[in-house]
Formats: C-alpha cells, structure tokens, sequence
C-alpha cells in the first residue's frame, strides 16, 4: 500500500513537471507545403537578424488552423495567400477591394501586408509541344480542342474556385476529367496519358518540365498573391519586429521563388538554408544557418515525444483505473463507460485533433505548437479505451471463491478493493496500461498534424517531401521506443504483480509438492 | 445460536431451500448432508448472510440477522469452503491475517494470535512466507482454518472443507478438525456429502434432498432407522466406506 503511494506520488511529480522551454519571442507558423515552410523560416530568419528571439512553428496546420491561432494570439506572424483568405476565411464575401479586407481582418486583430512580390494562382498547363502543335495560349484556346484530356487534383474539381466554375465560365466541353494526386498527375502529364492538368503557379516542376501556362484571358482564377498576416498588436510587443517583416514586401520575384522550391524539392537543401541564400542576396543578412545532426535532432525530438506520452499516459492512468473500477461494479452505467470510451477510438486522429482545438482554446490552454493541450488530449483520451477494459475485465474475471471469502470476512468493500481485488487483477491492469503505453507512442506522430512535434514532424516533412530518409528519421525511433516502453513494462510487471501471482518457478513447484 | 424459521431460496426455476427449519445449539456441531444441488450450501451461504432467503428468516443469537450490522456478524463466524478460497497473491501470514489487518491490531497481538493457531492447526511456522500456490492441499486448508479461527469466533461455518483432498490426508485432517471443534467448544456447521465424515464429525446431523429435510438427528439414528427409501439409499450407497 505504501509502495502505491509512493509510486502514484512519482507518477504524478513525473505529470506534472513542466516541459522544457515553451517556444520564446516572436512565434511564426507556417502551413504544411514547402513554399510556406520558406516564407515561414525567411521570416523567422528576418526577426532573428535584428537579435529578436523568434520561433518557427513549422507545418502548424491547414489554413483554418493557422489563422484561428493568429487570432488569438498564440501566434504572431504567418505567411498567406489572398486568395485563399477570401476563399477560406471570408467565403461569403464575394468581391473585396484589397482596403475592405483590411478592414475585416483589423476586426480580427489581424494585419495585412503588400503582396511580397510573386503569386501562387491556379492555373492550366500542357506540355510545349502540345501547346506549339495546337496552338495554345489562352484558356479559351481549349474551347476548340474537346479531344484534350484534363486530369486535375481532387480538390481543384471541387473547389469554388476550381474546375466547375471555370468551365461554365469559359464554356469548356472537356468530360472525363480525371481526379488525381497532384504529385501524380505531374508524373501522368510527362508520360502523355493526360494533356493538360491544373498547376500552382509557383510549383517547381513547371520549369523541370518545361510546361506552358495557358493565359487565364477572362480572368477567372482569383489572385492568390503571397502576404504576411501578423496581429495588429505585434508593433506594441516588439517594436522593431513590423518594420522587418515588412521589408520583405516586394522582394521575391515569382522567378525566384520558384527556384528556391526547386531547391527545397530536390533535397539538396533544407528549407532554412534556402531562406538564408535567399537573405544573403537580398538583404545581405550573414545568417548562420546551423546544420543540426541527425543525431541532435533525433534526440530533440525524442524529448518532444517522451513529453506528449508522460503528459497523456500518466494521466489517463488515474481515469481509465477508477472507470474500470465503476465499468466492473456497476454493470448499466460500465456499458455507458465502456460505450463512450469505444467510441472516442473510433473518432479518426486528425477528426478528434481538430474537434479538440476549440474546447481547449476555450480552457485558454494552448491548442497547437510543441506539446500542445490539444495533441495531449487527444493522446489522453486514445489511452483511455485499453486501460479501462482491461481493469473491469481483470475485475470481473476474480474466481467466486476469492470473492466469497472476502465477502464472509467482513471486510469493507474499499478495504476489498484495494487490498483483494485490485491486486488479483493487477496482471490485467498493467497488460492494459502496456498496450495504452505502445498504441500512445504510435498516435503521437500524429500530433505533427496540429504541431506538437515529436517523431511525427520528420514523418510529416518526409511525407510532403517525398523523402523516405526523413520518414525513417521519425519511424525507427518512434518503433525503438515503443520497444523500450515493452521492456520497461514488463520490467516493472515483475516488481508491481505481486509474487504469489506470478509464473511458477520450479522451486515453487517442488515446495509444494514436498509440502 | 442460530436458527433458521422457515427460510427458502428459488434460483430461477430451481428451488434450492424449500420452508426448512434448522436448530444449531450452542458448542455442538450440526452436519449437513445430502447430494449435490440438495441445498446444503445454500443453508450455510444463508447463515453468513452471502445469500438472502426469498422467505423465513435467520436468527442469530435471538435475533434477525437482517436486523444485524452484517460485517459484525461476519466477524464472529469464521467460514471455510472447499479449496480454501486462499488469496493467492497473499502469504500464508498475509492471508491469516488480513481481518486483524482490517481492524488495525496491533502486530505483537496478531503475531502471538498466529503463533497459536500455528500450534492448534500444527502447521510448520517455516510455511508463514509462503504463496497458497507453494502449499499442499492439506496446508491450504490448515490455513483457511487459521484465517477462520483468527478471531476466535463463535461460530465455525465449514463448506465441504475437506472435499477436494486425497484420503490420508483427509483423515488426518478430520482427526485434527474434531480435536479442535473439541477443545474450542465452538458452535459449528459443516457441510458435506461424505457420510463417514459425517458420522466422525457431527453431533446432529440433517439429511437433506431437493431444498427439503429428509430426517434429523443423531448419526445413529440414521443408520439404524433411516425415515424414508431415499435416505436408506443413500445410508446403504456410503456403507462400503467404513464397513
């Protein structure tokens, strides 16, 4: 019993006990696509340059993501495009003037830079030959082509913005559209299976390929020109930071840019470096990229992910034993525990992260970045469903005759739980803490999708950069620890499973049979 | 002691005690005996209070044992059953101990209680460390009769306590358990299906089919004059035994 005490007080201290260093000064977000992560590592670059702390919070979230933190202030500064901020954030306000917008977003408590100089629109292209052969160099030019086949991403067919529109505005007869990968469709285009695709105007493969862009003449796709959003109150905390930010206003031509994905694409250089060269240029700013180990960064992350798992195991240990408890002694209201907790493993990772994020906002705990409340409860409430079934079963599954001879020897039921049944079950208990323990170190890679970190952002970043490497970088140490969780666990079931519980030994056997 | 007026118990279709009145007088030893599912279990779970009859009532020392605090109750009847119902992940001293544990006594007090049941139950003082897995099925059940007598309690309630064990030991044993009942002058009811164990054992004996009395009283008497073809059956089925 004192043992327990002890151990329970530990696990608590271990809980508790704050996380290294919350990310300090000025915190930039960017979202998950290359061209993001540079704009996000060239600002967070540009503040450093003038001794002002920043931090990158890499691949954040999609847009709605993002922008909520901006808005309330649990990031600073990220980079965006105009167009989808009248896409995404303001659907329903069909025509604004670039000062309207202003507006709304001051509402927000949002500022908007000048466009920095290039634009990422949609746009249709084919192959030079194609074009040459046909003639091709308006949109309007595939009104005459029907035979052409059109393969586009899944989501330009079903964007406002995207195919449907854009082919009564343009009174296109193309049927049979493919709906494809963006990644693949590129692959498809070169092998003449599609002839034209939908592009970002920004997207390294476009000069790879030597593609042309088809004129937009009846100006159809809406100018998705490349801005900063910070909050309007980023002035007030750090006053030289605006001015930095700003300075990057016009500076990078579509040319430019362009080459620098390329760069980041082609892994011959990471997204910071390419943001240095690209600041060196421009602005002449000496910034020292380091080139952090592998090592360094895989015990970094190690760090980051052993937080997420101690943050949301331990806790869910002191839930999930008590549920079972009720799960095992009260049968009508265990169906409705065991329901829910079932249900609650059904809700897919990134459907319950984001379900999460305005609850937590509304706790005012932080909802994204490194170990953020949302990827811990998410993990939380994962390691609640094995925990919890394994102590009603281990509960239930006690021989009658144990119970009926606590029940004749007049013992309290809390003095039968604690002392009787909770220790016969202990070797269902921790079975079931064990399985919580590894199935939790899988689900926090997935707290990159909100980003907490951990293993999960190399995954992520491999996934985006198509580099298995930088998957492996965040797989085998995830698996090693999900190994080393297993012999722990089975290390402390030998100390915590009492002895006259355990496997047989042969001295036991041969004293009983001496006996 | 206890008397039980009238009490009946249905288990779904099966009606396990049928309006049965019982007498266990003080210091005397009341055996129960019949086949199995006739009943005799029942009585004794009715007793402790771990089954509520549907009719009739218990009486404990005069009064209803429904109008009694049940764990006060429980703590002047000592209960064993068949295999011990030993807590496994306990040691023997453990499991001897875990009702004075539960009261708080002091550990000079429980030692000394221990040190003489060890005497009384004459098992080995080297056998306190160890797990019921580690013992025999005669020291599991020495055991269960320490962890039974550890308040000295009035009543000793024993469910087939020697059911499950081979002959010679369970010869010994009863040997031993009539020594006991002897010198401590408990009020004890004992149930088993053993009719020579019976006859060694009880001052009273019920005979017991389908939930019903068949006949009640000496052991004598129910081998001389069993009252109906049943209990002759079964006097003349158990007679190789101890002839």
């Amino acid at each position: 019993m004192k043992r327990m005490l002890l151990i329970m007080l530990a696990l608590v201290l271990l809980a508790t006990v704050p996380r290294g260093s919350a990310p300090s000064g000025v915190k930039v977000a960017s979202k998950p696509f290359t061209e993001s992560v540079l704009l996000g590592e060239m600002l967070t670059q540009m503040i450093r340059s003038s001794d002002r702390p920043a931090t990158h919070l890499a691949q954040l979230g999609g847009t709605r993501i993002v922008y909520d933190a901006l808005k309330r202030g649990e990031i600073d500064v990220y980079p965006e495009y105009t167009g989808t901020i009248l896409q995404v954030i303001y659907p329903d306000h069909a025509e604004l003037s670039s000062r309207q917008l202003q507006e709304l977003l001051l509402q927000d408590g949002i500022r908007m830079s000048d466009p920095l100089g290039f634009s990422n629109n949609y746009a249709i292209a084919v192959r030079r030959e194609t074009a040459e052969k046909l003639g091709l160099s308006t949109i309007s030019d595939l009104a005459a082509h029907p035979e052409l086949r059109l393969g586009f991403s899944n989501e330009f067919i079903d964007r406002d913005d995207g195919w449907k529109n854009l082919r009564t505005r343009y009174n296109l007869p193309h049927k049979d559209i493919a709906g494809l990968n963006h990644d693949i469709a590129y692959r498809q285009l070169a092998s003449e299976v599609i002839d034209g695709l939908d592009v970002y105007t920004t997207d390294a493969q476009l000069a790879k390929m030597d593609l042309v862009l088809l004129e937009d003449d009846l100006e159809y796709f809406p100018r998705y020109e490349a801005v900063v959003l910070y909050r309007a109150d980023l002035g007030k905390r750090f006053p030289d930071t605006v001015q930095r930010i700003l300075s990057l206003e016009a500076s990078i031509p579509t040319k430019r840019i362009m080459d620098l994905n390329a760069l980041v694409v082609s892994r011959e250089v990471s997204e910071s470096q390419a943001a240095a060269v690209f600041l060196q240029e421009k602005f002449d700013i000496d910034n020292s990229v380091e080139d952090i180990s592998v090592a360094a960064q895989v015990w970094q992350r190690t760090l980051e992910h052993c937080d997420l798992v101690r943050r949301s195991l331990i806790p869910a240990l002191f839930v999930a034993i008590p549920l079972g408890v009720i799960a095992a002694k009260l049968p009508r209201l265990g169906q409705i525990v065991m329901a829910l907790v079932g249900i609650i493993q059904t809700i897919p990772a990134l459907a319950l992260l984001v379900l999460l994020i305005a609850p937590m906002a509304s706790l005012k705990l932080d909802t994204l970045g490194s170990g953020s409340a949302t990827a811990v409860a998410a993990l939380f409430l994962y390691s609640l469903l094995p925990i919890v079934r394994n102590t009603a079963t281990g509960l239930s599954s006690i021989s009658p005759e144990h119970d009926e001879s606590a029940a004749a020897l007049g013992l309290s039921s809390r003095f039968r739980l604690l002392q009787i049944e909770l220790p016969l079950a202990s070797p269902s208990i921790l079975a079931g803490i064990k399985t919580a323990a590894v199935l939790n170190v899988g689900f926090a890679t997935l707290g990159a999708l909100v980003g907490a970190r951990g293993y999960g952002q190399p995954i992520l970043t491999g996934i985006r950069l198509n580099d298995t490497g930088l998957i492996m970088q965040g797989a085998v140490p995830a698996a090693c620890l999900a190994v080393l969780l297993q012999i722990f666990f089975e290390w402390a079931e030998h100390h915590l499973v009492p002895a006259g519980l355990r496997p047989l030994s042969a001295g036991d056997a041969d004293a009983a049979a001496h006996g | 002691m206890i008397k039980l007026r009238g009490v009946s118990k249905r288990y779904g279709a099966h009606q396990a005690v049928d309006r049965i009145d019982l007498d266990c007088p003080q210091g005397q030893t009341q055996v129960l005996i019949g086949t199995s599912g006739c009943g005799k279990s029942t009585l004794l779970r009715m007793i402790i209070g771990l089954v509520t009859p549907d009719a009739g009532t218990v009486i404990f020392e005069k009064r209803p044992l429904a109008e009694q605090a049940l764990a006060t109750v429980r703590q002047r009847m000592g209960y064993m059953i068949q295999e011990g119902g030993l807590f496994p992940h306990l040691t023997v001293r453990e499991n001897a101990a875990i009702v004075p544990r539960y009261l708080g006594w002091p550990l000079d007090r429980t030692n000394a209680r221990i040190n003489e049941l060890l005497a009384l139950t004459q098992l080995p003082a080297s056998m306190l460390g160890r797990y019921p897995r580690q013992l025999s099925g005669g020291q599991r059940q020495r055991v269960s009769l320490m962890r039974a007598l550890m308040l000295d309690p009035d009543v000793l309630l024993l469910d087939e306590p020697l059911g499950d064990l081979d002959p010679m030991i369970r010869a010994e044993l009863q040997e031993d358990l009539r020594a006991i009942f002897r010198e401590l002058g408990k009020t004890v009811v004992l149930v088993t299906h053993d009719l020579a164990e019976a006859g060694f054992l009880a001052d009273r004996i019920t005979l017991l089919r389908a939930g019903k009395i068949v006949q009640q009283g000496a052991f004598s008497e129910l081998i001389e004059n069993p009252a109906d073809d049943f209990a002759a059956k079964f006097v003349q089925a158990q007679r190789p035994v101890f002839s």
